[in-house]
């Protein structure tokens, strides 16, 4: 098990796409002048940053232990020609006030410039996550139900989610922070070689081998990472299912052996880890050590030139300064390619996505205002190929009667329903409403016409009320309250602790199913429609709720043209017409007691299905 | 056993490694001071008459120190982080053992999340507080007090002044690091709602769709993601407060020092070498002060962890506590005699067995039938003792289950639940479940008994085919043919069949019937069944209705009396034949 799944994790991503990269752009666009003003301030900010040590290394030449001989080179001495230039001279103890006033100076502008410019691209990130989100759940909204047969939801989720996180990744912290870090890593050159050419070059010597065991280190970090995280899925999958079948667990007697496989999984987590300390335990140290080799060289090189007098002491100590610096951008940069392929990545999923084009069109013009008839004619539909669910079905429904649909499981009465709502569309043959193609109304005034309940009675997490209403803004308080009264919901609603606000959890854990049935009734009322879809359920419920069903489902039929999947024998007897569906097809239709005569289909489902249980 | 106790109880097992680790750490951390130590002298000396070799003599020191403070990193971080990996591994083991000892009770009570939510992000912190916390901790404090130490030997107002930034910094990491801890996890949960929602929209795809609530579930969509971005913004505030001002604090300390220093130097009480090495050892104590206020953080975190997972370990295990002694001659022959005798049992308020009584003898079968909640899945569960029956109610022959330890109870049974739990590995593997040393040859004689061999031989890799999320997704009927085969593999004394045929079709289920009759010779079998033709071959046959017996006998005698089981079989004889109409 643990090796299927990580090798699952460890699928990885592609490289750079250009086409990809030009589609990603067009969310940052509507952010231009945001992002503008945000790389400037990044700029702004590395030069602050590269200031610090400077000012330091002027200050001490110029004032501490001034130069001496007209051959130091650098900005100590091009700052010096210019205060000269300019009259200004100070004494040493005002100008290292100078000094340090213009170095606070410059700290409190870089603060305030990191503050901005993180808020804006911080914020950026979310605003372009937001449209991105929005767009693909708009997308879901009108993609057709077959869509949704075909893809799990978790991996639809991904795509909000994860997928997502990793474009945020790219617009905050990895678009902008390179400008940063290039400018940071271009600036220490620049002063370094204005300061001392030679001493510069000698101390870059070290730059390869930071980027090489950077290099080394995320990679090996990031395979190990991907390793770990593989593998504390695994433990994951496993206690979950544990948890969940500890009574098989226990039953079996297997406590002993599935400890050995849980160590077993908890030791490869374990190992994968120690790998990864492997990676950050060497990379620590050696950057530690190579950054103190470029101490050591300019201890050695550039103190033979402060003898030779061919460095300044400042300089020196500017010098030691950038060299702790300078590794962090490079180091920085090797990261960003990560981001960027983790960013493609993801995109192309997400693109993929909003790509997918949808089946079912809503294109219809014209609206479904009132109901007077409705009609399959010559029906044929199959899910997949020439697997035919419905062959040839044809029948009329006229305002005001009930049809009740009956036949065994898999005969194709629940596939008549999903049609009226165009969930599906029939490969032969043609729905009709008040004698028009369905395809030619919208979408939502056709499916305003119909109330539907379905046999999974699905409840949303939120309020009893919310539940019944949908949270539709168009209905209100009283309408919900009306509609649970009429359905005798409201009596155990009202037995709720918060009652109409009382919270629904998860798939409406902890009501009955009876209640649930209940609640999708007062569902349905509130919507209020002409025509009834009822796809009554088969379990089995105490007397007492069975009485409350059966009343509701009475209320519900009351002034409604219905078409009911009829498991009850009261529903089937008051329907005007049976409709006895076998193999896909319509074998008999006609009244209860007509249809008793034939001693058909009909009569023997009676037998099986309807008729009341001795006792019962 | 306090939390504290049970945590040092772990790092009192790997000792030695830890204290290795903890002289390491002093290792590194003194070489690491070194080094400021021998800039400062070669600065110094610059200004003195120095030769080249000199400076490359100190060049070779610093390189020299830096090797050596780097083996001690490395050698600290892999003892004690490596030795925090080994503590979080046996800590999740026992955690394990100890969640395979609660009784099933506790599990019907407990969400899944919640128990997983312990084993993994609460060991987390745990680890965080036994690994880099004592590691950080440890190594920050050494370097904090020595670079104090050697700054107070340079420059006594200047390291005074630098003693400030300890309480400003780690006070200032400390107390960001938990704001944004706590409003990034507030973050995380609000997302985890929006996450639900999507979820729940996708999977209730249908009702959406039929009550055209697409445009609503939009909007709502969109305030949610509105909310998150709100939520967002103060995060992203704090977060782009503290880093910059930790940057700016870090440069303020810096500037003060060169303010004081360059006085002193200029003022001839400092020289260049000092100033340089004093410097140095700033830069030194700013990382190890960051880690102390990261530190403290981690240390509450990883307590308040270890105080959750606590909550589990304090639950007693179900104890035998009745059970007689394992030796007590309870190797019996091959099959077992029932006995049920006036067996009342209530669940909560509700009472679900009302004075029950049976007798099973060795080598008969007993089906059960009734209406769902009728009460035979309690009878059989109380037989298994998953749940514990009244004492001396239930008689294996003749010995009161309770004082059957719970082991040698179990290994007598071979039990096919209700809802069919088979795990994500092969189909062979579910099937060894019954029994671990199975031979190869058994699994599968055992499918085939089950029925299940012709299914397995369409799958490619047959027997060893993975099932659930990551491989095949198994059929009801296969699913329980699997679990027939995997109590079929235990050889039980005595075999229960809990409406283990419901999901597989009537030829099917002729199939296995008729392998179970071979089967059921010499063994006690009991079957629970909504449909006659498993059970009409039983030598006796119950029909339970609200928790009591209320027909009793053969399928023949059982017809004459024309009550409940008479109807059932009408009806399914009426079933097949609609069944057989084309």
């Amino acid at each position: 098990m643990s090796e299927i799944i990580e090798r699952h994790e460890e699928e990885g991503a592609k490289a750079f796409d250009k086409r990809l990269a030009r589609r990603l752009l067009t969310y940052l666009r509507p952010y231009g002048a945001r992002a503008t003003f945000s790389v400037l301030l990044v700029i702004f900010s590395a030069l602050l940053e590269i200031a610090g040590p400077a000012i330091i290394a002027v200050g001490v030449d110029l004032y501490v232990k001034p130069l001496s001989g007209a051959n130091t080179v650098g900005i100590s001495r091009t700052v010096g020609d210019w205060l000269a230039a300019h009259g200004w001279s100070f004494q040493p103890l005002t100008g290292i006030d100078v000094a340090a006033a213009i170095y606070f100076l410059t700290l409190f502008a870089d603060f305030a410039i990191l503050y901005t410019q993180m808020v804006l691209m911080n914020l950026m990130g979310q605003y372009i996550m937001y449209d991105l989100r929005k767009q693909i759940f708009q997308h879901l909204q009108r993609l057709d139900v077959q869509f949704f047969d075909r893809n799990p939801v978790g991996r639809l989720m991904t795509r909000v989610t994860t997928d997502v996180d990793a474009l945020n990744d790219l617009f905050t912290a990895g678009f902008v922070a390179i400008f940063g870090d290039i400018f940071v890593l271009a600036g220490i050159i620049v002063v370094l070689f204005w300061m001392n050419w030679r001493l510069a070059l000698v101390l870059f010597s070290i730059t390869p081998f930071i980027l090489l065991i950077s290099m080394w280190f995320r990679r090996g970090a990031r395979s190990t990472y991907r390793k770990v995280r593989a593998r504390i899925a695994a433990i994951n999958a496993f206690l979950q299912e544990h948890i969940s079948g500890m009574a098989t667990v226990q039953l079996f007697n297997q406590e002993e052996r599935e400890a050995a496989k849980f160590d077993h999984l908890n030791a490869r987590h374990r190992d994968a880890n120690i790998e990864s300390i492997f990676y950050y335990a060497v990379f620590y140290p050696v950057i530690e050590l190579i950054q103190t080799v470029g101490i050591a060289l300019i201890v050695w090189y550039g103190g033979g030139q402060v003898l030779r007098n061919t460095l300044s002491v400042g300089a020196l100590i500017a010098f030691f300064q950038y060299a702790q610096r300078f590794y962090e951008p490079i180091s920085d940069l090797s990261e960003k390619y990560n981001i960027l392929q983790a960013a493609m990545a993801a995109s192309e999923r997400i693109f993929k996505l909003l790509d997918t084009p949808v089946g079912i069109r809503d294109q219809g013009l014209l609206t479904a205002e009132h109901f007077e008839s409705l009609e399959f004619r010559d029906v044929w539909f199959a899910y997949n190929d020439e697997e035919w669910v419905l062959k040839d079905v044809s029948f009329r429904v006229g305002r005001g009667e009930r049809i009740a649909l009956v036949g065994h499981t898999g005969a194709g009465k629940t596939t008549v329903t999903a049609l009226l709502l165009r969930f599906y569309e029939p490969q032969r043959g043609e729905i009709l409403i008040n004698g028009v193609d369905i395809r030619r109304y919208t979408m939502a005034s056709l499916r305003a016409l119909y109330a539907i309940v379905q046999q999974d009675f699905f409840l949303f997490t939120g309020t009893v009320a919310q539940n019944i209403s949908l949270a539709d803004p168009e209905i209100a308080g009283e309408a919900v309250r009306e509609a649970a009264e009429r359905v005798q919901a409201s009596r155990f609603i009202q037995r709720l602790p918060q009652g109409y606000d009382d919270p629904v959890r998860e798939r409406g854990a902890g009501f009955s199913v009876g209640e649930k049935q209940l609640l999708s009734f007062a569902r349905a009322l509130a919507f209020n429609p002409p025509v009834l879809i009822l796809d009554e359920a088969t379990s089995s419920i105490d007397t007492e709720t069975e009485r409350l069903i059966q009343e509701a489902i009475a209320t519900l039929m009351e002034g409604r043209t219905s078409l009911v999947i009829a498991h009850r024998l009261s529903t089937i007897r008051s329907a005007d017409m049976i409709l006895v569906f076998h193999h896909g097809e319509i074998r008999e239709r006609g009244t209860h007691d007509q249809l008793m005569q034939i001693d058909g289909l009909y009569r023997k489902l009676y037998e099986v299905q309807y008729r009341e249980a001795v006792g019962a | 056993m306090s939390p504290t106790r049970r945590l040092l109880s772990y790092f009192a097992r790997h000792r030695r490694a830890l204290i290795l680790g903890f002289l390491c750490v002093v290792g590194s951390a003194s070489f690491s001071l070194l080094k400021p130590l021998i800039v400062g002298n070669a600065v110094n000396e610059l200004t003195k008459a120095i030769t080249r070799q000199a400076l490359l003599r100190y060049s070779l020191m610093l390189v020299g120190a830096s090797a050596v403070e780097g083996l001690f990193l490395y050698l600290q971080r892999w003892i004690i982080i490596g030795t925090s990996r080994h503590i979080e591994f046996e800590m999740r083991n026992d955690f394990f053992a100890h969640l395979e000892r609660l009784p099933v009770q506790y599990y019907q009570e407990q969400r899944t999340g919640d128990l997983m939510s312990r084993a993994t992000n609460d060991l987390a912190s745990v680890r965080m507080l036994i690994g880099p916390a004592v590691m950080h901790s440890a190594s920050s404090l050494l370097v904090v007090v020595g670079a104090f130490v050697m700054m107070l030997r340079i420059e006594h107002s200047m390291a005074l002044v630098s003693l400030i930034s300890i309480p400003v910094v780690a006070g200032l990491v400390k107390f960001f690091g938990e704001k944004i801890h706590v409003r990034f996890k507030a973050v995380q949960d609000y997302f985890g709602d929006i996450s639900a929602r999507v979820q729940e929209n996708l999977a209730g795809v249908r009702v959406v769709r039929a009550f055209g609530q697409e445009a609503n579930e939009i909007a709502t969509f969109k305030r949610m993601n509105h909310q998150y971005v709100e939520r967002n913004r103060s995060l992203i505030r704090l977060t782009a407060t503290f880093y910059p001002m930790l940057h700016g604090i870090i440069g303020v300390m810096f500037g003060i020092i060169f303010f004081m220093g360059s006085r002193r130097m200029i003022a001839g009480t400092m020289s260049i070498g000092s100033f340089v090495a004093f410097q140095f050892y700033l830069g030194r104590m700013i990382w190890p002060l960051i880690a102390l206020g990261w530190v403290i953080n981690l240390f509450q975190r990883g307590m308040a962890s270890m105080v959750r997972l606590d909550e589990v370990w304090r639950i007693q295990p179900g104890v035998d506590h009745l059970a007689a002694p394992a030796d007590a001659g309870l190797t019996a022959p091959g099959t077992a005699h029932i006995d049920v005798r006036d067996l009342t049992f209530t669940y909560g308020t509700h009472r679900v067995l009302r004075n029950v009584s049976l007798s099973i003898d060795h080598g008969e079968t007993l089906g059960i039938v009734g209406r769902t909640g009728s009460g035979k899945s309690t009878l059989l569960s109380l037989i298994t003792r998953t749940f514990e029956p009244p004492p001396q109610t239930i008689f294996i022959d003749g010995r009161a289950v309770e004082t059957i330890p719970l082991h040698q109870l179990r290994e007598w049974i071979g039990m096919v639940s209700q809802e069919t739990f088979l795990f994500s590995e092969s189909i062979a593997e579910n099937i060894r479940f019954g029994r671990g040393n199975a031979e190869q040859e058994e699994v599968r004689n055992a499918a085939e008994e089950a029925g299940l061999s012709g299914d397995v031989s369409a799958f490619s890799q047959g027997l060893e085919t993975v099932i659930g999320e990551r491989g095949i997704t198994l059929s009801g009927g296969q699913k329980q043919r699997t679990a027939i085969a995997r109590a079929l593999i235990r050889n039980p004394r005595i075999l229960i069949l809990d409406d283990s045929l419901s999901a597989v079709d009537t030829a099917t289920e002729e199939r296995i019937l008729r392998a179970l009759r071979e089967i059921r010779k010499g063994r006690t079998v009991l079957i629970v069944s909504h449909r006659v033709s498993s059970v009409k071959d039983a030598d006796q046959i119950v029909v339970l209705e609200n928790g009591r017996i209320v027909e009793r006998g053969t399928h023949d005698s059982l017809l004459a009396d024309d009550g409940y089981y008479a109807d059932l079989y009408r009806r399914q004889t009426i079933e097949e034949e609609l069944s057989e109409i084309a």
